[in-house]
């Protein structure tokens, strides 16, 4: 390849900041035609904003624009929304599907683009009165495919496709894309997390397909988490922390070990370690998974069998979408789920929050505004909440039980401790929740769960979208609430570096299993490695 | 992944997915020998049934199409037809002249009307329906402000015929004398002693093939795409909130069209009534065909007509037979429209989520098969 070319695409000190808080800074970097380019970095890296750039997305322009600047062949572009740069040649395959259900697959890959054929009614009302040129479509639709050379039939309707094949008429949509008088061939192909669906043989024929697209001159940017596919597929490979580009080597030469170092091994800053000694292997087992499956969409549950011991704080952890989510609202019975879950040698009745609540178990949901929070009401109310409904706490009772009044009091008095204890900045108990910020709101939820005083407490990624002070308070809440009060915790977070602060062993989860667990003090490589599906010597830590 | 079915559970799956026709047939096949009407009186009857009721019912067909659910407010295009009819009985236009003026004059109205119940409705997505509902209710009060007190004062309307004795506002009924039956006694055979309309049976068989035709063109795969899933549609560039529009306006239009066939057929207009049950009653045939909120073809429309007419035709005579009140019927068809559409729109439901859980059986039988 001619070094002096001018590169395909080039961006130059691109930054952005979301109202103040830095999620990209000083990006730069060139892409080549026919170059495939590897980006890799944890979920929060910044990998998806840094697209949203490229692609000139609503979310971008709304919150104010980005620094630097966007070069496509030497020019400078700056697309106003994805429209655009898909008529400029940039093609993008994301994470979620964006298929039609009841669609073929032809249907889908030229959705809005089909041929047509001339009805005289278009004279009249406009050219949509003509008719689809479904041979022309077909034609064009098993071409795209015949580029990808994947076994895909172009006339099966999509809900009945194996998941790898919605992938393929993704990207065969993208390859579609010829060039018209209107817009350009396809040129820079951006693959977001392509794979993680796949099957092994899919993902290679993938993988495959990739190379031959690049062979004709099609540059790939390609997101993944599975690491030994960038070293098989890319050319270079960029890795991104923090908002910051880390490394951007050539992938010869790389070994797996170094590109999880560079992904993972930040400076430890958004939680003081805590580390301590902790004996689970001798406390009972308080809870056991067996064969748990929960259908939750798009963090699917899959035969997760794990004992949990009194008293220990457990971290689960893993890639965004591969399950680990699922597990404690399949356990809470919020999402269907089947297995068995056995809690202080009782079987819990699935797929029913209130015996679940009823065994002295709680669960702090990730979806802090949907599910944890009554928006409207008052701090006191949603601390006090749950607690009343489930354990008849803060009721005076009369006449027997027969009339249940409300103890205001009570309640008063409960709410000001925690929002002492918890620090949670408001004007007064009598406060919205709605009104709070976000950090706050994860506060009271954490009361509002500390109040039912349970015996083990699932919290689900207790700090996403707060700030760094809020995040350490969150957490040193849980340690502390775990150390004096002996209940058991299991934290579910994406930050790994959060796990590892208070949890005393960590479960990471990958495509929807638990992949290994391993004790919180285990080099960070070591986890990085079992994120990426990659299973490491090193399994200790109990029982899998 | 799929869950093999034995022979049981499949014939219980086709029921539980056609509950309301099965239902139907049952009803009419009490009801029937109740009655104790002829087959020959019977098919007379629901022939004319199918002549005037079925391209009122294909008018909802295009909203469903573009994921808006039953159109409810197909009213308005009633309304519009309406409003037709009163301007030639005042001119005097009869026959098909006055059928085809009437449609003429009908036309703009529906547009307007559909144009901006389709804004509304594009306010209140996923809510279609009882917006579209409740927009028929507001709209007839302003139907009835211009028709009651407008016709005649502000509006020349001059037939002594049609105007209320203070001088302004239209009569309770209007004598559609000049285009009654028209255009079904254009040309009609008899198979068997019963009459046949085919001209209108062709107007109605032009309809249904637009239909199909529509389905083919861009404009219908568009909506096809939005109404499976408007993001997907936006992102590919599809203009979502124009495409629901233009369904909503096609609805009306062709409502209006219907309701004129409709009353050309019974010859009378009841001015302040007519269009107002018709939604109704139309939305009910549809689903008694077994039709979804978010599926329906042709072959609904007509099973529906059939089963549903049956049923009104039988219930009266039924009802006196059995208990000697022909009121009991009367009661009984209206109780049964509303019950078709709410047990219809409660199964929609309960299948969705059914349709959920398999996706979690499918699961537990893929980790049987690992372990």
């Amino acid at each position: 390849m001619n070094e002096n070319e001018v590169p395909l695409l080039e961006m130059r000190h691109i930054s952005k900041d979301f109202f103040g808080n830095q999620v990209l800074s000083d990006i730069n970097f060139a892409l080549k035609k026919g170059e495939i380019l590897g980006l890799v970095g944890e979920n929060g890296a910044g990998k998806s904003t840094l697209m949203k750039i490229l692609f000139g997305m609503d979310e971008i322009h709304q919150t104010g624009g980005y620094g630097g600047d966007v070069l496509i062949n030497g020019q400078k572009v700056q697309f106003a929304s994805p429209i655009d740069a898909l008529a400029a040649g940039i093609g993008m395959v994301h994470q979620e599907f964006s298929l039609l259900p009841d669609f073929t697959a032809t249907e889908n890959i030229l959705l809005n683009r089909e041929p047509l054929k001339y009805t005289w009614l278009s004279e009249v009302f406009g050219e949509r009165m003509n008719i689809l040129d479904r041979s022309e479509m077909e034609e064009i639709s098993k071409r795209a495919i015949a580029r990808l050379n994947v076994p895909l039939d172009s006339e099966m309707v999509v809900s009945q496709m194996p998941v790898g094949h919605k992938q393929f008429t993704e990207i065969a949509r993208e390859l579609s894309k010829e060039s018209t008088s209107v817009t350009e061939g396809i040129k820079l192909l951006v693959l977001d997390e392509p794979t993680a669906v796949l099957s092994e043989q899919e993902a290679d024929s993938l993988l495959h397909a990739m190379r031959k697209l690049s062979e004709t001159g099609i540059a790939i940017i390609f997101i993944t988490h599975r690491l030994q596919e960038i070293l098989d597929v890319c050319d270079t490979i960029m890795v991104m922390r923090d908002g910051k580009i880390i490394k951007t080597v050539p992938a010869e030469g790389v070994v797996i070990t170094d590109i999880a170092r560079w992904m993972v091994g930040r400076d430890v800053n958004t939680a003081q370690r805590q580390a301590r000694e902790f004996d689970y292997e001798n406390k009972p087992v308080i809870l056991s998974l067996e064969n748990l499956w929960v259908d939750m969409p798009g963090e699917v549950v899959r035969n997760v069998n794990l004992n949990v011991h009194q008293g220990e704080i457990l971290g689960i952890g893993g890639m965004a979408g591969q399950g680990k989510l699922g597990i404690p609202n399949g356990a809470m019975g919020l999402f269907p789920a089947g297995g068995k879950i056995t809690f202080e040698g009782k079987q819990i009745e699935l797929n029913n929050p209130r015996n679940f609540l009823n065994a002295g178990m709680a669960f702090v949901s990730e979806d802090r505004r949907g599910v944890g929070l009554l928006l409207d009401e008052t701090l006191e109310w949603n601390i006090s909440f749950t607690a009343m409904q489930v354990q008849e706490k803060y009721l005076k009772k009369y006449l027997g039980g027969a009339i249940k009044w409300r103890d205001q009091d009570a309640i008063e008095a409960e709410t000001s401790n925690y929002v002492k204890q918890m620090e949670i900045r408001c004007t007064s108990t009598k406060q919205k929740a709605k009104e709070l910020s976000g950090g706050n709101q994860q506060k009271v939820c954490l009361a509002k769960a500390f109040a039912v005083a349970p015996k083990l407490l699932f919290v689900s990624e207790p700090t996403r979208g707060i700030d760094i002070g809020a995040k350490s308070l969150v957490l040193k809440a849980l340690r502390k609430y775990n150390e004096e009060s002996g209940t058991t915790i299991i934290m579910i977070s994406s930050e790994l570096e959060e796990l590892r602060a208070i949890c005393d062993r960590i479960a990471i989860i990958s495509d929807g299993k638990v992949f290994g667990i391993l004790p919180a003090t285990t080099d960070s490589a070591q986890f990085g490695l079992l994120m990426v599906g990659q299973t490491s010597a090193l399994q200790e830590g109990g029982s899998v | 992944m799929t869950l093999h079915m034995t022979k049981t559970q499949k014939v219980l799956r086709f029921m539980g997915n056609n509950t309301v026709p099965i239902l139907f047939l049952i009803i009419c096949a009490f009801g029937i020998p109740l009655s104790g009407y002829s087959a020959n009186y019977l098919v007379s009857e629901v022939i004319v049934r199918i002549a005037r009721n079925s391209f009122l019912i294909v008018s909802l067909l295009i909203p469903i199409l573009a994921g808006m659910g039953l159109n409810f407010g197909m009213t308005l295009g009633a309304m519009a037809g309406q409003i037709g009819l009163i301007f030639i009985s005042d001119w005097g236009i009869a026959g098909i002249p006055g059928m085809l003026l009437a449609m003429i004059i009908s036309t703009p109205i529906s547009i307007i009307l559909g144009w901006w119940c389709g804004k509304i409705l594009n306010m209140a997505k996923g809510r279609e329906m009882v917006t579209s509902y409740i927009i028929g209710f507001f709209m007839n009060g302003i139907y009835q402000m211009i028709v009651l007190y407008g016709m005649g004062a502000i509006i020349p309307i001059r037939s002594n015929a049609l105007v209320l004795p203070r001088g302004y506002g239209i009569r309770n009924t209007v004598n559609l004398i000049g285009i009654r039956k028209s255009l079904d006694n254009l040309l009609t055979v008899r198979l068997f002693g019963i009459p046949i309309p085919l001209v209108t049976f062709a107007v109605i068989a032009l309809l249904c093939l637009f239909v199909l035709w529509f389905k083919k063109t861009k404009l219908g795969q568009d909506m096809r795409a939005v109404g499976q899933d408007m993001e997907v549609a936006r992102a590919a560039g599809i203009r979502v909130e124009h495409t629901r529009i233009i369904s909503i306006i096609i609805s009306t239009v062709f409502a209006g069209y219907g309701m004129i066939l409709y009353l050309q057929n019974i010859g009378t207009l009841n001015t302040y009534n007519s269009h107002m049950q018709i939604g109704m009653f139309s939305v009910a045939a549809l689903l008694v065909g077994g039709a979804t909120v978010a599926k329906a073809n042709i072959r609904n429309v007509f099973l529906g007509v059939i089963l549903f007419h049956l049923m009104f035709i039988v219930s009266p005579m039924a009802g006196k037979n059995l208990i000697g009140q022909a009121q009991l019927g009367e009661y009984f068809r209206v109780f049964v429209s509303y019950g078709v559409i709410t047990i219809s729109l409660v199964l929609y439901e309960v299948r969705k989520k059914r349709d959920r859980g398999l996706a979690g059986l499918v699961l537990a039988a893929e980790q049987e098969e690992t372990v």
